[in-house]
């Protein structure tokens, strides 16, 4: 780890401040981040720790929208009343993300913003539609991911919150990468009226992506049936040493059929 | 049986301090004024050194010094050994290329030592490193074990990288068998690399006290004795007396803690140059690319059987990679640790083995836990297992006809097995397994759209080693005995120093259980020492499951010499002679009388000696023993893995894990079921999850655990454990050992279960998701084309 500044604001103003001065880092959960510095990956000059950024903490209903907060740990949202109650899939993916230590400190803010083609989260905030909102603007979920690690923040831009509408039915499978246990192929799938939106994560060489056909032939039809046989093309899917685009490509259409039948 | 004698299942006493963090391990060594060590590692697999400039990084703040290559040379520092010499079949002497501990001109795998910056902190050390400057001449490289003889040479003292080529067993007979076989079953066997992984990652701290002259290092081994010596009488730090090695609480090592590296002997060799202490503790990745690594077998093997399937010839053929270097013990592990195995639990009257060891530009390859005979256990119980499903029989019949029978067995490749009941294991294992109702679970899973399979594993394996004379026959540097010395003081407790080392196996626990046991004592009396080299004369240290057989054997037999020499003292006491004296349940008495002294008096007897004059007895109660074993010890049993694959993701849940093992007489049952489980763990984490893999260009792929699998509790089944014990005849204790046994049992276990239920050989370790997967798809693609 090289030497840096370590800041801790108590404030949104004071951590934007902070975060648009040069080589600076915004730290959320720092799943990525720590280790990325332990190995001498990465050299920022000061470190803007959220954590004591209250107002970006925890959940709540506002006009038919589940607001939840930039720094709100995976824990919290698989745990919350409310996310269980009106976006149940969103809570089953939050419990199933890396371990309790994981979740008890990583965020949903981190991951959407680090936008690790292999996390979980990227997938639901694409399928359930959701708005990124930031310290400046809001942003849809379809304009968001830009391809692996990137995304549409600007330098210094902090996420706040996600809007997610809520009641919508909704699922994610995920099969785990058996080293890592990130998603080797991950499909969120969400039912808005008589469409159906499908995410997936971890397989895509250009990180999350909706899949079209899938998403066509859950259209009027949301059933794991209405997906049998389906699954995508292996154009554009990952090949790495743990699974091949045939495989992931083939995997995609299990997950998706696993998805809906998990959606409530 | 009491509480806390042999066989009574007691807690671990050293775990209360291991679980809440009191544990003493070398990290938790700090001296005052210490530097750290950093090693600049190679990020080529084969290159020459060019230049070195480490002029800029030697003024970075808190730099002490640099060393290289060069200066381990000027110093008279020699290389790291490989203690167990091999010769080829025209009688040639093994190919050892020379291997210094910091580079000379040449780096040959990802992670080799170019050079140690010393510094005031890890931090100022790793910055001076990113200031040097090494030039090199990168060469071609290749990691490849099967292709490794067509490669550049890794060592020109081996032009074609072949280290040596050896055979053993009878060529004309096993070819005699072939010809006259009514049926022959062929299998290619790539028995896969393995990271070893122990928790604790390698450590050291070096010091020199120049008052004395000695040096000191603190060190996370296996052997600490075996560490002087080599450091001492090949590399040339110190001679015995000066060097002290020390291995303190040890996280775990199974194998890879066994040998001498390189860190280690800079660490202590620089304490002196650098005139402070020097602390080096590896990394994650430093474990990954420079633990010696294990396994990495490429083999074809051929099984003859006659007209009523009886077993009549073996041959095998086999590339073992070496990796760059030879590590300490490397050469024997696919030699004489692997093919004399090869007969397995089985009747066969010929068998033919030989085995070319190659170099390649990856860390070197030594024991790990079973070395050896998981790679010959696995290749017998697959090609068993298959050449039951070829000729239609079912695979447990298949070995019970072919099971060896008689005891003392002498098999055609070196070893004598002294006792055993296979078949009893593989009844007991039937029964617990309800092997009756496979039919009726695969048709339920089959029900559910799953595949289910079951495999065996009828393993036997050869540890306790060893006989001194015998391996001193076959090439080892080393006599294999142990040693032991008890120290009864004034008022009856007990020290017992042991040349055996505990890094996880519970030492501390089993040897106070057989010391408390004898002298009737409690268990609170006694006391394990060991793992210095100041305090414990000499030992060999712990690998090879030989702990129990061969160091609780030490302890027993100085066990006998207190005994006797307490008699006397009774004796002396009681008024009556020695011969006299009874001892039982921890009290001295006079044969037919109710003249009576327990254990603690009698000590103090010895120690004040008011009883007797020094010309009669000398006063006192402290015996050693050396104990040098009569023959390896052969633990040996089944294993019956039942799985469900799901064809539609490629998963392999393993549903059902049946082991009956056989490993003579048990101390502490609670702690063999702990070997075992580990053992089993570490044996599916071969057959389902670990590889380590290397690209063309020798770069470790599988350098962290998120590329790296590790077999995790949810991977994992309930075991059912069973026993059957014929006691070692070969041994004071009637033990065997445990340490490995799960471990060489479980990777064939569980790959016959997948092959059973994919209907398919074609599948290669660690059978992952994608793999079995697309041999699913494979198998129902020639289903359908039936």
């Amino acid at each position: 780890m090289y030497e840096f500044d370590y800041h801790r604001p108590g404030t949104l103003d004071a951590a934007v401040k902070l975060a648009g001065e040069a080589d600076a880092k915004i730290l959320a959960g720092g799943h990525t981040l720590i280790p990325t510095l332990k190995q001498r990956l990465a050299a920022p000059k000061l470190l803007v720790d959220l954590h004591a950024v209250r107002e970006l903490q925890g959940v709540h209903l506002k006009d038919g929208q589940l607001v939840i907060g930039a720094m709100t740990t995976h824990a919290h949202v698989a745990d919350s009343a409310l996310v269980k109650a009106h976006l149940p899939g969103l809570a089953a993916l939050a419990a199933g993300i890396g371990d309790p230590h994981v979740r008890h400190r990583g965020t949903i803010g981190g991951s959407v913003a680090n936008n690790d083609p292999a996390a979980d989260y990227p997938s639901a905030v694409l399928a359930l539609n959701a708005t990124i909102i930031t310290n400046k603007r809001s942003i849809k979920a379809d304009d968001f991911f830009k391809g692996m690690f990137e995304t549409a923040l600007a330098e210094g831009e902090i996420i706040t919150h996600f809007s997610f509408p809520a009641g919508i039915k909704s699922g994610y499978a995920k099969f785990p990468n058996p080293a890592s246990r990130y998603a080797l192929v991950g499909v969120y799938v969400a039912q808005h009226g008589s469409d159906a939106r499908v995410a997936v994560t971890g397989a895509g060489a250009n990180g999350v992506f909706r899949a079209s056909t899938l998403e066509a032939a859950l259209k009027g039809n949301f059933s794991a049936a209405a997906l049998e046989g389906k699954s995508v093309p292996a154009d554009g899917i990952n090949s790495d040493m743990h699974a091949d685009a045939a495989y992931r490509a083939h995997l995609i259409g299990v997950m998706a059929r696993r998805a809906v039948a998990a959606a409530h | 049986m009491s509480a806390t004698g042999i066989g009574a299942p007691v807690k671990r006493r050293e775990d209360f301090r291991f679980i809440t963090g009191k544990g003493q391990y070398t990290a938790d060594v700090n001296r005052h004024g210490q530097a750290y060590a950093y090693f600049l590692r190679s990020p080529h697999a084969h290159a020459t050194i060019d230049a070195i400039d480490y002029a800029e990084a030697l003024k970075m703040p808190g730099v002490c010094a640099i060393y290289t290559g060069k200066d381990l040379a000027d110093d008279k520092i020699g290389g790291l050994i490989c203690g167990w010499m091999i010769h080829s079949k025209d009688g040639s002497p093994m190919k050892a290329g020379a291997h210094p501990a910091l580079a000379q001109g040449k780096v040959r795998y990802v992670g080799d030592h170019v050079a140690v910056i010393i510094a005031d902190t890890l931090a100022e050390a790793k910055d001076a490193a990113e200031k040097i400057n090494v030039t090199y001449g990168v060469l071609p490289a290749n990691a490849d074990t099967a292709s490794a003889m067509k490669s550049a040479a890794v060592h020109d003292v081996a032009p074609d990288n072949r280290v040596y080529d050896w055979h053993l067993g009878d060529k004309g007979a096993t070819e005699a068998a072939f010809a006259k076989a009514a049926h022959i079953t062929k299998l290619d066997i790539v028995n896969n690399r393995l990271v070893p992984n122990p928790m604790e990652p390698r450590a050291a701290v070096g010091e020199y006290e120049e008052g004395s002259g000695v040096f000191c290092l603190h060190t996370t081994s296996q052997n600490p004795h075996v560490a002087r010596l080599v450091l001492s009488a090949f590399i040339g730090i110190a001679p015995e007396n000066k060097l002290r090695v020390i291995a303190p609480d040890v996280g775990g090592g199974f194998g890879a803690k066994i040998f001498i590296y390189a860190e280690e002997t800079v660490c202590v060799w620089a304490a002196k140059k650098v005139g402070r202490p020097v602390k080096w503790t590896a990394d994650r990745t430093e474990a990954f690319l420079a633990d010696a690594h294990g396994r990495d077998h490429v083999s074809h093997a051929e099984l003859a059987l006659d007209a009523n399937n009886k077993i009549i010839g073996l041959r095998v053929k086999t590339t073992a990679n070496l990796g760059a270097y030879l590590s300490t013990f490397s050469s024997s592990v696919p030699t004489y640790l692997y093919a004399p195995l090869l007969s397995g639990q089985y009747n066969i009257p010929a068998i033919y083995a030989e085995v070319d060891a190659v170099y390649t530009n990856t860390a070197p390859v030594d024991a790990y836990r079973g070395a050896g005979r998981p790679e010959a256990t696995f290749l017998v119980e697959r090609i068993i297992e298959v050449a039951a499903r070829e000729r239609g029989l079912d695979p447990a019949q298949f070995r019970q006809m072919n099971y060896i029978t008689q005891f003392p067995h002498q098999t055609p490749l070196i070893f004598a097995y002294d006792a055993g009941d296979f078949n009893a294991s593989m009844v007991k294992a039937l029964e617990l397994a309800d092997y009756k109702g496979v039919g009726a679970r695969k048709a339920d899973s089959a029900a559910r759209g799953k595949l289910r399979g079951v495999g065996f594993s009828s393993y036997i394996e050869a540890c306790g080693i060893a006989p001194s004379a015998a391996v001193g026959s076959l090439g080892a540097g080393v006599g294999l005995w142990e040693s032991a010395e008890v120290r009864v003081n004034a008022i009856g407790t007990v020290e017992v120093l042991t040349g055996s080392h505990s890094h996880g196996q519970g030492h501390e626990t089993t040897f106070a259980q057989l010391v408390s046991d004898r002298l009737g004592i409690p268990i609170e009396h006694v006391s394990i020492v060991h793992g210095d080299t100041d305090k414990v004369q000499m030992g060999m240290g712990t690998y090879g499951s030989r702990s129990g057989a061969v160091g609780m054997s030490a302890i027993s037999k100085a066990l006998d010499k207190i005994e006797a020499k307490a008699k006397k003292v009774a004796g002396f006491v009681l008024e009556a002679a020695d011969t006299d004296i009874e001892f039982k349940d921890g009290k001295f008495t006079v044969k037919g009388t109710d003249k009576t002294i327990d254990f603690g008096s009698v000590a103090l007897q010895a120690y004040i000696a008011h009883k007797f004059t020094g010309a009669q007895l000398e006063p006192g109660l402290k015996e050693g023993a050396f104990y040098d074993p009569t023959n390896f010890t052969f633990p040996a049993g089944v294993h019956i893995c039942e799985v469900e694959i799901d064809p539609d993701t490629g998963v392999t849940r393993i549903d059902r894990w049946t082991a009956v093992d056989d490993f003579g007489a048990v101390i502490n049952p609670m702690i063999v079921e702990g070997q075992v489980h580990g053992g089993i763990a570490q044996g599916i984490g071969q057959a389902l999850l670990e590889g380590a893999v290397y690209d063309k260009d020798g770069q470790l792929l599988t350098a962290s655990y998120m590329d790296y699998a590790m077999p995790r509790a949810d991977d994992l089944p309930n075991y059912k454990l069973g026993f059957t014990e014929t006691r070692c005849p070969s041994n004071p204790l009637g033990i065997k050992g445990c340490g490995e046994a799960g471990a060489i049992a479980a990777p064939p276990a569980v790959i016959n279960a997948i092959t059973d239920a994919l209907g398919h050989e074609n599948i290669a370790m660690p059978a992952t998701p994608q793999a079995v997967w697309r041999a699913a798809q494979h198998a129902v693609m020639k289903k359908a084309a039936e």
